[in-house]
């Protein structure tokens, strides 16, 4: 065992874990103020239910050995996981790591249908997909018996195993919940959203250098990508916005760094600093215009989940094959003239689109002819608030007495 | 009696204070609120920084206090005095009759409660 590793992937699961509350500051700023409540416990409540998910069977059937498609319940309940096993660091330490991921997961899918998704259904959802397709997937592209880890696909944090597969299940979400009946015109707390973004790119360093799953100089080269990366996003898309309406917006400063902490991901064991720099900046202006098409696509993905985050983890799968450094990842890229390495990233991305659009389709559909479940909250319950109606408590309030 | 109702910049709430008790008022209360008048709405970005909206956002401060009807011009200069900046957005005042005021303390009615 190496202490020093052991020392960095306690810290950097740990940092991947507050990226999650972040996550529900981000979102949680972006909504109405009478849905802040219900939208910061979408994602607060994945760190208890997927973690419970997780130790039970999730980490069994991502990585358990079975087949190339799925992991088995070999290690259910974390059986026959001793306490020195593994090498390097411990392969309990792994399990914890890992299972950070899976709380991020379906919490970011929850942008799509905040202020309108009924609560009680989303705990069926959240089992159900962490078990039904964040699993196989994270088995495919993790795992070495995974058939896109066979092929080759490189996803260093998750790209695909994380951003593009969330990004299209909340298309499925949004879809399938459907439109808000009356949805604002401003975010109610700009600082949340801001003070979100600033957590998910310092818990983002977990999430990106802790891929290594060691103290290495790869967790070094993945950290300082990690930044740059982010920074050019949020620069790229603050100027944009400077230059379409004459003010640089805060929300589009902080939503451009997601983009590019979200494209750097499955890039920053394999690019360099320069690499780095253009995928930043080719998030921060692809994601803000996807932005406005998909709204005008008449897909009420409230939050932009897919812009930010499917299409972030596109152009980050891709790039990635393009700017990858023999020097830093042992895998070259069409830059370097390896232009092989393309085939299996335009795979991984396709097969992870259709599976998770279709399977999450599937099990939102099922749930929604449960009764007793449903998607949609009632229209009374999205008029009074889902903070009210779904909790019972207020994240203001101002009665004046108190 | 009369009720004055008046709207104006959040800013001149002190400068309206002051005014209002040299002027001789006993009371009055005050909230924000938000309202468009001739100033039209305020511009806010929207779509993640990618487009400007206007919306009728723009934040005033209404004041509510009851005078007795000789102190009409002097309230209301006292007002005007400490709101006007001469650009569009300054606010207006509303002028209502007051049927009855009661003082809870001590039951009295009318002028004498004010």
């Amino acid at each position: 065992m190496d202490s020093g590793s052991i020392a960095w992937m306690l810290t950097a699961s740990a940092l991947v874990l507050l990226m999650t509350p972040g996550l529900a500051f981000f979102y949680g700023g972006l909504v109405r103020a009478k849905n802040v409540v219900n939208t910061i416990m979408y994602s607060f409540i994945a760190m208890a239910l997927a973690t419970v998910v997780w130790v039970l069977w999730g980490y069994s059937l991502a990585f358990g050995p079975g087949s190339a498609f799925i992991g088995d319940l070999s290690a259910i309940g974390l059986q026959g996981i001793g306490i020195d096993d593994g090498e390097g660091v411990p392969t309990l330490l792994f399990v914890a790591f890992q299972g950070m991921f899976a709380i991020i997961t379906p919490a970011l899918i929850t942008g799509a249908f905040v202020e309108r998704f009924k609560f009680t259904t989303y705990l069926v959802f959240l089992v159900l997909w962490l078990t039904l397709v964040y699993a196989p997937i994270c088995h495919w592209v993790w795992h070495e018996n995974g058939w896109l880890w066979d092929m080759g696909a490189l996803d260093f944090a998750g790209g695909t195993v994380v951003h593009i597969n969330a990004g299209i299940a909340a298309v499925a979400a949004a879809m399938m919940v459907g439109k808000r009946r009356n949805p604002g015109i401003e975010p109610h707390n700009v600082p949340y959203v801001v003070l979100g973004a600033g957590l998910l790119w310092f818990g983002w360093f977990g999430f990106n250098a802790g891929s290594a799953v060691a103290a290495d100089t790869l967790a070094v080269s993945a950290f300082i990508v990690t930044n740059v990366a982010a920074a050019t996003a949020a620069l790229t898309w603050g100027l944009i916005s400077h230059m379409r309406t004459g003010k640089m917006s805060a929300v589009g400063v902080a939503t451009g760094a997601v983009a590019g902490l979200v494209a750097i991901t499955p890039a920053s064991g394999f690019v360099g600093v320069m690499g780095a720099l253009a995928i930043g900046a080719s998030a921060g202006a692809i994601c803000l215009f996807a932005v406005d098409i998909i709204k005008g696509m008449g897909l009420d993905d409230a939050l932009d989940v897919f812009a930010v985050h499917g299409l972030g983890g596109i152009i980050g799968a891709l790039l990635t094959g393009v700017f990858a450094v023999e020097a830093i990842g042992g895998t070259a890229g069409v830059i370097e003239g390896n232009a092989g390495v393309m085939g299996p990233q335009i795979i991984g991305i396709l097969a992870t689109l259709g599976y998770s659009l279709v399977v999450t389709m599937a099990i939102l559909f099922v749930l929604d002819k449960i009764p007793g479940l449903g998607l949609r909250a009632s229209e009374a319950a999205e008029d009074q608030g889902m903070d009210i109606s779904a909790h019972g408590e207020r994240a203001f309030v101002r009665d004046g007495a108190d | 009696m009369l009720k004055i109702e008046a709207i104006f910049r959040p800013e001149r709430v002190n400068a309206v204070s002051t005014a209002l008790l040299d002027a001789g008022v006993t009371g009055f209360h005050y909230q924000n609120v938000t309202g468009q008048g001739q100033q039209r709405g305020v511009e806010v970005v929207t779509g993640r920084g990618g487009q400007a909206t206007t919306r009728s956002a723009v934040p005033k401060t209404l004041l509510v206090t009851v005078i007795a009807d000789d102190k009409k011009d002097e309230v209301v200069e006292a007002i005007v005095s400490a709101t006007r900046s001469g650009e569009i957005g300054d606010g207006k005042i509303f002028i209502t009759e007051v049927r009855d005021v009661v003082r809870v303390r001590t039951g009295e009615s009318g002028a004498d409660a004010i």
